[in-house]
């Protein structure tokens, strides 16, 4: 793998930029894999990659049924925040949050990560209570956050109509080192490093079984032939109820679709992210000028990666009142994710029932945040068989012991 | 948007006149069960992509539970049929069998 720098710009515009290298190789598949991950998203790709990076195992293939970071990774609205109530979760989003901030140089692609803060605003009174007391939970957790008063949230977002009659801004809770990063290229460094360590990322490869022997697991039949593996990560976010079910098991998961929808560019408007999780909505500006705006999640189970109108309806009904200045604006596009959401609203990864597989999901409606720290975790339970320290708590066997992580209040999204 | 008619009832209901339930058909486990049942009782699921029998509650309207035969991949709707059902309807499976050729009901968990 050629390097990007500055260098290599000055050495490509010299010679007609004909020497820039395909990111990544698109390989046929080997008979035999010692790890094999399926689902090429950012949470499998970044599983591959510290599998590599940090425990030198690099005869891995990426499998992906459609194209790289074509699910959630690139239907997401890109919010990066680790402003969580629970020790586990502050854990986990905050080692996230950090490798994004130096992730474009370990990558050498730029994520274009823009730390530009995130406001999460309380428009009710259980709202300042709950955000006040995740500020002083974050204080305790090392995770710096503040809570802060309605004229701070005017300061630092101009447009916001803060004495609205249906949803007054009473406060909110403000965490500076939040921001967002470019989702696609966040699957696209993990891609092309991956690639360059020797690793096969292996897309339109759809897995339709898991070859088992005894309780253990010996390789995957796909759509590209069969393909035989010591481990197996199952890293699937919507679908893994799916992958459990060829492997013979059940998981704690309902899968629904997630809504999203971005405005016609504009000028800049609004340089933090906003959520507004009473009314269920958040908007942030994209750098081509869009508002990315994200919205309510399906109550029912669903694969149809669209979502119901009327979700579009109060959000962009709320987000009118709370940024006036927006309410002429048009929408450019909708669409929906598949998100698989458990019941205490945290992620699962785990051993699974069945030897050498593991899984990583249940990251619900807020897994782009995730992808680094999450990688990072896994990575370290397939390699070692056990979990390390940040992915103890989010094993399969907490929900038999009642041993939640209870993040329904801070997933922020309509349930 | 998602249309269902209320065997309690008769209406035919617009999504945001209903609120969902969740899977349907499955064993309540309460005092004296082991440990494994109850933990697949209360959390695990088959979360299909495909057919789905799960239960919904005219909310805004008479108020009833029921449970609807529905597709999670194309939102086709096979039939709704009274919560006091133990299992679907038979007509209701021939539907679905008839859209996906050898589909038959797997049980309740």
């Amino acid at each position: 793998m050629k390097r990007y720098s500055a260098f290599a710009i000055a050495r490509e515009a010299a010679r007609y930029h004909a020497g820039w290298q395909r990111a990544w190789a698109s390989p046929a598949p080997k008979p035999h894999y010692d790890v094999i991950v399926v689902g090429a998203g950012g949470h499998g790709l970044a599983t591959a990659y510290y599998l590599g990076k940090r425990f030198g195992i690099t005869n891995v293939a990426v499998i992906e049924k459609g194209w790289l970071g074509g699910g959630n990774t690139g239907r997401n609205t890109t919010i990066i925040r680790s402003n969580y109530l629970q020790d586990p979760s502050a854990a986990i989003y905050e080692k996230s949050r950090a490798l994004y901030e130096t992730l474009s140089q370990d990558l050498n692609y730029n994520i274009m990560f823009s730390p530009r803060g995130v406001l999460m605003l309380a428009q009710t009174e259980h709202e300042i209570r709950g955000w006040k007391r995740t500020a002083q939970a974050n204080a305790l957790q090392g995770i710096p956050t503040e809570y802060i008063g309605p004229a701070e949230v005017r300061r630092i977002v101009p447009i916001i109509n803060i004495d609205g009659p249906r949803y007054p801004v009473l406060g909110a809770l403000w965490q500076p080192r939040g921001g967002t990063a470019r989702h696609d290229a966040v699957a696209w460094g993990y891609a092309r490093a991956c690639s360059a360590m020797g690793m096969d990322i292996l897309q339109k490869c759809e897995v339709t079984a898991i070859r088992q022997q005894g309780s253990r697991v010996t390789g995957v039949e796909t759509t590209k032939g069969a393909i035989g593996c010591g481990k197996l990560a199952i890293v699937v976010a919507g679908h893994s109820g799916v992958l459990a079910r060829m492997a013979g098991f059940r998981l704690p998961i309902e899968s629904v679709a997630l809504q999203a929808l971005v405005s016609e560019p504009i000028k800049p408007v609004i340089d933090v992210v906003v959520m507004a999780n009473t009314v269920h909505g958040y908007i942030s500006q994209s750098d081509k000028g869009e508002l990315v705006i994200g919205g309510g999640a399906d109550g029912f189970n669903n694969y149809t990666q669209r979502g119901s109108f009327h979700h579009i309806e109060e959000t962009v009904r709320a987000l009118c009142e709370t940024f006036p200045i927006i309410t002429r604006l048009k929408m450019l596009r909708q669409w929906g994710g598949i998100v698989d959401m458990t019941g205490d609203r945290s992620p699962i990864l785990s051993k699974t029932p069945l030897e050498g597989c593991f899984i990583n999901c249940g990251w619900g409606t807020g897994g782009f945040k995730a992808i680094p720290g999450s990688g990072w975790a896994m990575a370290e339970l397939v390699a070692r068989g056990e979990p390390g320290p940040l992915a103890a708590p989010f094993g399969l066997d907490r929900f038999r012991e009642g041993r939640f992580i209870d993040e329904s209040v801070a997933a922020g999204v309509a349930h | 948007m998602l249309l269902l008619t209320c065997p309690n009832c008769g209406v035919a209901a617009d999504e945001t006149e209903l609120a969902p339930g969740g899977e349907a058909h499955l064993t309540r486990r309460g005092p004296g069960s082991d440990d494994a049942s109850f933990e697949s009782y209360l959390f695990h699921r088959r979360n299909p992509r495909g057919v789905h029998f799960e239960r919904w509650r005219h909310a805004h309207g008479c108020g009833k539970w029921f449970h609807a035969a529905r597709d999670t991949v194309t939102l086709e709707v096979y039939g709704t049929y009274p919560a006091q059902c133990a299992a679907p309807p038979r007509e209701i499976l021939d539907r679905i069998a008839a859209k996906h050729p050898g589909f038959d009901w797997e049980g309740g968990a």
